[in-house]
C-alpha cells in the first residue's frame, strides 16, 4: 500500500487534507485564533453522562428490551427492514456502486473500525448531502443502518455514540455529512458480527477496514460467520494517518489539540487550546489497553519507541480487583473523591520531609502502594483512595517512560492519545504536570479531543483510498 | 559468677530463637570497634572491624658463619602470633535485633568504641533501643551514599562478586570477572520504591532516576489482591502462578503475533488486562504472578532507558526486591534481555544485601582509610550465597538459622593485575568453571573430600607439641567437609567453584583452626635434602653441551614435581622445539619466575634454571606465595633458600649482588595463581625491568589456573599432570608433560 498516495477524489475533500498537510494542518474550516476550548469541554463532561455504558441504559432511543448482546436492537431493525426488499434492491444497489466506482469513490456505508484489546472504535461517515433520487434509490438496510446510528446515542447496553466528538460538516470524497463515533467493548464483538450477518451486510459489498489487533483475531469469524471479507489496517499507520487527518481538519471550527497551562499549579491550571502547526517530531503516547509510544518524524515516517503493559486496562483492571467496580466509568468516579496519600508512600513518609540530598520533594511518591504494606493501613483504606492510587500510579509511570522516551528520542513535543485519557482529566493534568515538571519546563504535553478514536478514522481514510484498489473491483 | 548466670540467661532466651550458638554468629567481638548497622524492612545487618590472633609459621635463619655440622636443619621454624584485621558483617531478622544487641553488649569489652554507624529506615525505628542496649551513640549516615560505598567495596575486593542470573542455563549464577576498573555503572536499588543511580567514581555519584513502583508497590498491592501478608509469601506464590490468566498477551488481542512490529502472542499487552472485561475469579497465584511481571518489566524498562540515555552497559540490581530472591532475579533479568534486546545484561551482586552495613562502616572508618588496603573474602568465615534461602537450600536454613555472615581479611598487601596480562578486562584465571561443568565438578568435590583424612593427619603431625591439634584437626575436618557439602547444592555459593576456591577453601578452614602451615616441616626437610645435592646437580649440567644441557635444565623443571620422570617426547603440549629456537637468539631483557614446590623443585629444577637465564644476560625475578600453601615455597623460606645457595654458586650471588635476581612476593597464599591479584610491588618491579619473559610452572599455577591466560609478552607454563583424571580430560595420561611456550602475536610479526 502506497501511504504516500493521496487516493481521495482530487477535488474536493483531497483538497482538505493534502492542503491541510501543506498549511501545516490548519485546516481551512478552522476560525484561527478562537478560544474555543471551553466550548470543546463542554460537550466532553455532558457526553459522558448519557454515555456511561454501564449504568442501567436508560438514555437511548433503543428499544433495548433484555438487552443481553449490545446490537440486539439493530438487528431485529433490519431484519424487519431486509424482509422488505427483494430484488429491486439488487438493482439498485448495482446502478450506486457503478456511481460510486466512475467518481472514484467507494460505495456506502463508510465505515473505519478500530478493534482493539478493551474496545471497538468505529467511525461511521452520515452523508448529509444525498440527493432524493439517490435517497429513493437507496437500498433498505442502508438507510436503516444510517437510521440506527445517527437517532439513538446508545446502542444495546454497552455501545455509546460519542455525540459531543461529532465532526460535521465534513466534506469527504465530495460527499458534505458528519462522522459519528461509535464505541462498545471488544467482548461484544461476536454480537456485532452476528448483526452484520443477520443484516446481510456482506451484500452491500462495502470493504470494511478494520484496524488493531481484533482485525487479526475476528477476521476468520467475519469471514465466516458474515461473509464479510476485512481489509486489515496496522494500528500504528492509521494511528497516526487518523490523527493527522482530524487534526487537520479541526473539530468543528475549533483547534483538535489543547494543552495546559501553569501544569505545575493546580489552581491556576487551565486547559487552552493550540494549533499543532508544524507536528513533527513528536512523541506519540497511545493509552489504551496496553501503551505505545512512537516517534513520528513526518506523515510516514515513524517508528515504534517502546510500549508498555501498565496502562488503560491495568488500570481498570487492578480497580476491578481493588474495589470491585466494573467500569472505567465507576473506577475514575471513585477515583475523584480519593486520596492517593493514604495508599502512597511518600518521600516525606520515610525522610521526614525533602530527602535533599538527591533534590526529592517531600511530596513526591517513594513507593506506589508503600502504605499497603501494614495490615493496619489496609485494614482502614477506602476503595476511593485505592482507586485514586491506582490511577496516579499508572498515569505517573507512564509520564515517567514517556519522558524518558523524549529525552532519548530529543523529542520535546508529546502528544498523548487513547481512551484511558477519555473523562480523565486527573491523568490528563498529572501527565501534563509530569512532563512540565521533571523536564523543568523542557517538555510540553498536547492532549487531542477525539483521544480515542483515531485508529479507526485511519482506517476509515484507508476506506477512502481502497476504492481504487484493483481487488475491490466487481 | 553473676556474670556467669547472666550469660547462661542470654544462652538460654536466645536458644529459643537461634539455632547457631551465637558467639560462632558474632565472632571476635572482644577485640571489635567500630560498629556499623543496616536496618532494613525486615533484616538487620551488623559490621564491626576486628583484630584476630592466629598462628602463623615463621622461618628464620641460623646463624651460618659458625660451624655448622651436618645434619643441621637450614633454618628454624617457630610458630607465632600474628594479629590481622578482619571485617565481619551479620545479617539476621529484626525480630532477633534485640538478643543480639544483648548478646553484643555481654561480650564488647573494648571499650573505646563510643559511637555506632546506622542506615537504613529501620535505624530511626531503633535507634532508642542501640543506645540504651550498646551505650553507643547513634550517628545516621545517607543511605544511598552508604550504599555506593558499599557497592565499590565489594566490587573492588571481591572476585566474583557480579553475576548474571540465568534461570534455564547449566548454571544459573554466571559469574563476572573483576573488571579493573569499577566505574562508570548504575546502581538499580529496589527498595520500596526504586532509585536509580549513576556511578562514576569512589566519591561522584548521581541519582538519575528512580521510580515509585517497586518492592512496597509488589508488597502492598500483592498483599491488597491475596490477602497474604509477607513478601517472601508473596514471591512464592508468584512462582507457582500463570500470569496469562490475568495479563492481556499480544495474542489475546491479535489473535497471534503482532508480527509487523516484531511483538510476540506471548508478550503483555496490557498487565491484568483481562482482570478488567473478565467476571471470573483469579488466583492468587496468578494475581502475584502478574504483579510480579508488571513490576518487573517496568523496572527493566525504566533500567533500559536510563542506561542507554547514559550510555552505561554495566547496571547492577540491589533492593529487597531483588535479595536473593530467584524468581524476581529472572524477571528482572527477562526484563532487561528484552528491552535492550540482549545488549545490556542484568547483574546482581553476591553480597548485595551488605551494602549498607559494609558502607556505614567505610563512612566510620574513613580516618583508617580502609580502600588503600586489599581485602579479601574469607570463605571459612562467611556463609555464601543464598545461604538462607529456603528455596534453595532446606538443609542449609534448619542448620543456621536465619543468619548469615561474610568475613573479609584486610591483606598485607595492596593488589593488582600483572601489568603483563594481555586483556586485564577478559582474564579468567581458572581453567574450568565447576559451577558450569557437573562431571568435573563432582570430581573434584569427591576428590577433595577422599583427600581431607590425609590433610587432617597432616595438620595434626605438624603440631606436635602444640595443645589441642586433634581437636582442631577434627572441627578443622567437620568445617571443610560442610563447606563441601554446601557446594555441592550450592557450587555457586562463593563466585565461580574452581580447584583454585576449593584450595583456598581448604586453607581459610586451616587458618581458621590454627594449623597456618602443615607442610613447613615437611618443606625444611626437603630443602635440606636438596640442597646438599645443588652443586652436584650444577656441576653435571656444565659437562653438558648447550643443547643436552638446555634439555637437562627443562627436564629438571618438570622432574621437580614428579618423582618417576619418564614421559618420553613429544609431550602431551610440546613447544620445547620453538622454545630452543628461541633461546638460539638474543637473551630475554627479564624473566618473571612464578615458582611452585619446596625442596628438589625450587632447588635442583628452578634454581639451575635460572642460573642459566643469569648467565645469557637476562635478569630474574623469582615470585613466591607470601604465604604457606601446601608444600609451595614461601617468600620468607626462599630469602633463606636464595642465600645458601649463593653462598655455594658465584652466579647466583654476583647477580643477587648486582641486583640481576630479585625476589618478590606474590601478594597470594593459594596453590593456584591470580593474575589479577598480585602484589602491587610485583607489577612495579615488573614494569621496571622491561620483562618479557613470564615463567609459570606447577599443576596448581599452570593448569588449573592461568593455561589460557593471555600475556603481551613470552610465556612457558610448564607442568606435570599428576592427576589421572585431569590427564585424561586433557588427552593425556597421568604423569603426561605439558610444556607451553607461548609468543604473543605482535612480537611475533616483529621477529619476521
Amino acid at each position: 500500500m502506497d501511504k504516500g498516495k493521496c487516493a481521495l477524489e482530487p477535488k474536493s475533500a483531497a483538497v482538505h487534507y493534502a492542503n491541510g498537510l501543506q498549511n501545516g494542518f490548519c485546516s481551512p474550516q478552522r476560525s484561527s485564533g478562537s478560544s474555543g476550548g471551553s466550548a470543546a469541554a463542554g460537550p466532553s463532561v455532558a457526553g459522558l453522562g448519557c454515555s456511561s455504558p454501564g449504568s442501567s441504559c436508560s438514555c437511548s432511543g433503543s428499544s433495548g428490551g433484555g438487552g443481553h448482546g449490545c446490537f440486539e436492537s439493530l438487528h431485529h431493525h433490519v431484519l424487519q427492514e431486509q424482509q422488505h426488499n427483494g430484488s429491486p434492491a439488487k438493482r439498485s444497489r448495482l446502478r450506486r456502486r457503478t456511481e460510486s466506482v466512475r467518481k472514484n469513490r467507494p460505495p456506502f456505508p463508510w465505515f473505519g473500525m478500530d478493534i482493539g484489546g478493551t474496545l471497538v472504535k468505529l467511525v461511521y461517515f452520515e452523508p448529509k448531502d444525498t440527493p432524493a433520487e439517490e435517497e429513493q434509490e437507496e437500498v433498505e438496510n442502508l438507510k436503516s443502518i444510517r437510521k440506527y446510528l445517527t437517532s439513538n446515542v446508545a446502542y444495546g447496553n454497552t455501545g455509546v455514540r460519542d455525540v459531543h466528538l461529532e465532526l460535521k460538516e465534513l466534506s469527504i470524497c465530495g460527499r458534505r455529512g458528519s462522522l459519528h463515533f461509535i464505541r462498545f467493548p471488544t467482548q461484544a464483538m461476536h454480537s456485532f458480527i452476528q448483526m452484520g450477518r443477520d443484516k446481510n451486510f456482506s451484500s452491500l459489498h462495502t470493504t470494511l477496514c478494520a484496524t488493531g489487533g481484533g482485525a487479526y483475531k475476528f477476521e476468520e469469524d467475519f469471514r465466516t460467520m458474515a461473509d464479510l471479507q476485512l481489509l486489515k489496517l496496522d494500528e500504528l499507520d492509521c494511528l497516526i494517518q487518523g490523527l493527522l487527518y482530524v487534526d487537520s481538519v479541526g473539530f468543528n471550527g475549533h483547534p483538535e489539540c489543547y494543552f495546559f497551562e501553569n501544569p505545575s499549579d493546580p489552581e491556576s491550571c487551565v486547559k487552552w487550546p493550540c494549533c499543532l502547526d508544524n507536528p513533527f517530531p513528536m512523541l506519540l503516547v497511545n493509552i489504551g489497553s496496553g501503551v505505545s509510544i512512537l516517534a513520528v518524524y513526518s506523515k510516514d515516517d515513524y517508528k515504534r519507541v517502546t510500549g508498555t503493559s501498565l496502562g488503560g486496562g491495568t488500570f481498570l483492571g487492578l480497580c476491578c480487583l481493588l474495589t470491585g467496580c466494573e467500569t472505567f466509568e465507576e473506577a475514575l468516579e471513585m477515583a475523584a473523591k480519593g486520596d492517593s496519600t493514604n495508599v502512597d508512600k511518600l518521600v516525606k513518609d520515610i525522610y521526614g520531609g525533602d530527602y535533599e540530598r538527591f533534590g526529592l520533594q517531600g511530596s513526591a511518591v517513594a513507593s506506589s502502594f508503600g502504605h499497603m504494606m501494614s495490615k493496619e493501613k489496609r485494614d482502614s483504606i477506602s476503595k476511593e483512595d485505592l482507586a485514586r492510587a491506582t490511577l496516579v500510579t499508572i498515569t505517573n509511570n507512564i509520564g515517567s517512560i514517556a519522558r524518558m522516551c523524549a529525552v532519548n528520542e530529543k523529542i520535546d513535543r508529546v502528544v498523548f492519545v487513547g481512551n484511558f485519557l477519555r473523562i480523565n482529566t486527573i491523568s490528563t493534568k498529572l501527565l501534563a504536570y509530569a512532563m512540565d515538571f521533571w523536564s523543568k519546563g523542557q517538555l510540553k504535553a498536547l492532549f487531542l479531543e477525539h483521544e480515542g478514536y483515531f485508529g479507526a478514522v485511519g482506517a476509515f481514510l484507508e476506506l477512502l483510498k481502497s476504492s481504487d484498489d484493483p481487488r475491490d473491483d466487481p | 559468677m553473676a556474670d556467669c548466670a547472666r550469660k547462661g540467661r542470654t544462652r538460654d532466651s536466645m536458644d529459643k530463637s537461634i539455632t547457631l550458638p551465637p558467639d560462632e554468629i558474632f565472632r571476635n567481638l572482644e577485640n571489635a570497634k567500630r560498629f556499623a548497622i543496616d536496618i532494613g524492612g525486615s533484616l538487620t545487618k551488623l559490621a564491626y572491624y576486628s583484630t584476630v590472633q592466629h598462628k602463623v609459621a615463621k622461618v628464620r635463619s641460623f646463624d651460618h658463619t659458625a660451624k655448622e655440622t651436618e645434619g643441621d636443619p637450614l633454618y628454624e621454624i617457630s610458630v607465632q602470633e600474628e594479629i590481622t584485621a578482619r571485617l565481619h558483617f551479620i545479617k539476621f531478622e529484626n525480630t532477633y535485633i534485640e538478643t543480639c544487641l544483648d548478646f553484643i553488649k555481654d561480650h564488647l569489652v573494648n571499650t573505646e568504641t563510643k559511637v555506632i554507624k546506622a542506615t537504613g529506615g529501620g535505624a530511626y525505628k531503633f535507634k532508642e533501643l542501640i543506645e540504651k542496649k550498646l551505650r553507643l551513640k547513634v550517628d545516621k549516615e545517607d543511605e544511598m551514599t552508604c550504599l555506593i560505598k558499599g557497592c565499590n567495596f565489594v566490587l573492588r575486593n571481591i572476585p566474583h562478586e557480579a553475576f548474571v542470573y540465568a534461570k534455564h542455563a547449566d548454571s544459573e549464577f554466571r559469574f563476572q570477572n573483576t573488571h579493573p576498573d569499577i566505574f562508570p555503572y548504575l546502581l538499580i536499588n529496589i527498595g520500596s520504591g526504586v532509585s536509580i543511580v549513576k556511578v562514576e567514581s569512589e566519591d561522584k555519584f548521581e541519582r538519575i532516576g528512580g521510580s515509585s513502583i517497586g518492592g512496597g508497590t509488589f508488597w502492598g498491592l500483592g498483599a491488597l489482591l491475596t490477602k497474604t501478608k509477607r513478601f517472601d509469601e508473596l514471591l512464592q506464590l508468584a512462582s507457582r502462578g500463570q500470569h496469562s490468566s490475568v495479563d492481556m498477551l499480544v495474542k489475546d488481542i491479535y489473535g497471534g503475533a503482532y508480527s509487523s512490529l516484531g511483538l510476540t502472542g506471548d508478550l503483555i499487552a496490557s498487565s491484568f488486562g483481562k482482570s478488567a472485561t473478565t467476571d471470573k475469579e483469579f488466583s492468587k497465584e496468578d494475581m502475584a504472578k502478574s504483579l510480579l511481571h508488571m513490576i518487573s518489566n517496568d523496572i527493566g524498562q525504566l533500567a533500559c532507558l536510563y542506561a542507554r540515555l547514559h550510555n552505561l552497559s554495566r547496571v547492577y540490581f540491589g533492593g529487597f526486591f531483588i535479595r536473593g530472591h530467584p524468581v524476581t532475579m529472572h524477571t528482572i533479568t527477562y526484563s532487561i534481555n528484552f528491552f535492550t534486546k540482549g545488549e545490556v545484561q542484568a547483574l546482581f551482586l553476591r553480597h548485595e544485601g551488605y551494602l549498607g552495613a559494609i558502607g556505614a562502616f567505610l563512612k566510620g572508618a574513613e580516618e583508617d582509610n580502609p580502600n588503600q588496603y586489599s581485602w579479601g573474602e574469607n570463605y571459612a568465615g562467611s556463609s555464601g550465597l543464598m545461604s538462607v534461602s529456603p528455596d534453595l537450600n532446606p538443609m542449609q536454613r534448619a542448620r543456621s538459622g536465619t543468619f548469615d555472615m561474610l568475613e573479609m581479611d584486610r591483606l598485607e598487601r595492596q593488589l593488582v593485575n600483572l601489568p603483563l596480562l594481555q586483556d586485564p578486562s577478559s582474564y579468567v584465571p581458572d581453567t574450568v568453571d565447576l559451577t558450569e561443568d557437573a562431571l568435573a565438578r563432582e570430581y573434584w568435590l569427591s576428590c577433595f573430600e577422599d583427600a581431607l583424612d590425609g590433610v587432617v593427619k597432616r595438620a595434626v603431625a605438624s603440631q606436635p607439641d602444640l595443645p589441642q591439634a586433634a581437636e582442631r584437626a577434627e572441627k578443622f575436618r567437620q568445617k571443610y567437609l560442610h563447606k563441601l557439602q554446601t557446594l555441592r547444592h550450592q557450587p555457586f555459593a562463593y563466585g565461580s567453584l574452581t580447584v583454585r576456591s576449593l584450595l583456598d577453601t581448604r586453607e581459610h578452614c586451616l587458618n581458621e583452626f590454627n594449623f597456618p602451615d602443615p607442610y613447613s616441616k615437611v618443606k625444611q626437610k626437603e630443602n635440606d635434602v636438596a640442597l646438599k645435592y645443588f652443586q652436584k646437580v650444577v656441576m653435571s649440567l656444565e659437562k653438558l653441551s648447550w643443547e643436552q644441557r638446555q634439555f637437562a635444565l627443562v627436564k629438571g623443571l618438570l622432574a621437580g614435581n614428579v618423582f618417576d620422570w619418564g614421559a618420553k617426547r613429544p609431550w602431551l603440549v610440546d613447544c620445547y622445539n620453538e622454545w630452543l629456537e628461541r633461546l638460539k637468539g638474543p637473551p630475554h631483557k627479564c624473566a618473571l619466575f612464578f615458582v611452585d614446590n619446596s625442596g628438589i623443585d625450587i632447588i635442583l629444577g628452578v634454581f639451575p634454571f635460572v642460573r642459566e637465564l643469569l648467565c645469557r644476560g637476562t635478569e630474574v625475578v623469582l615470585a613466591s606465595n607470601s604465604g604457606p600453601a601446601l608444600n609451595d615455597v614461601t617468600n620468607s623460606e626462599l630469602q633463606i633458600l636464595t642465600e645458601r645457595i649463593a653462598a655455594m654458586d658465584s652466579v647466583i650471588q654476583t647477580a643477587l649482588k648486582e641486583d640481576k635476581l630479585t625476589l618478590v612476593q606474590s601478594g597470594s597464599s593459594s596453590p593456584c595463581l591470580d593474575l589479577s591479584r598480585l602484589d602491587k610491588a610485583l607489577a612495579t618491579v615488573v614494569l621496571e625491568r622491561h620483562t618479557d619473559l613470564v615463567v609459570i610452572e606447577g599443576m596448581g599455577r599452570a593448569i588449573h589456573t592461568n593455561y589460557y591466560a593471555m600475556l603481551n609478552c613470552e610465556s612457558l607454563k610448564l607442568a606435570v599432570i599428576k592427576n589421572s583424571w585431569l590427564a585424561e580430560r586433557l588427552g593425556g595420561k597421568i604423569f603426561s608433560v605439558v610444556f607451553k611456550y607461548e609468543v604473543p602475536f605482535k612480537s611475533q610479526e616483529l621477529k619476521q
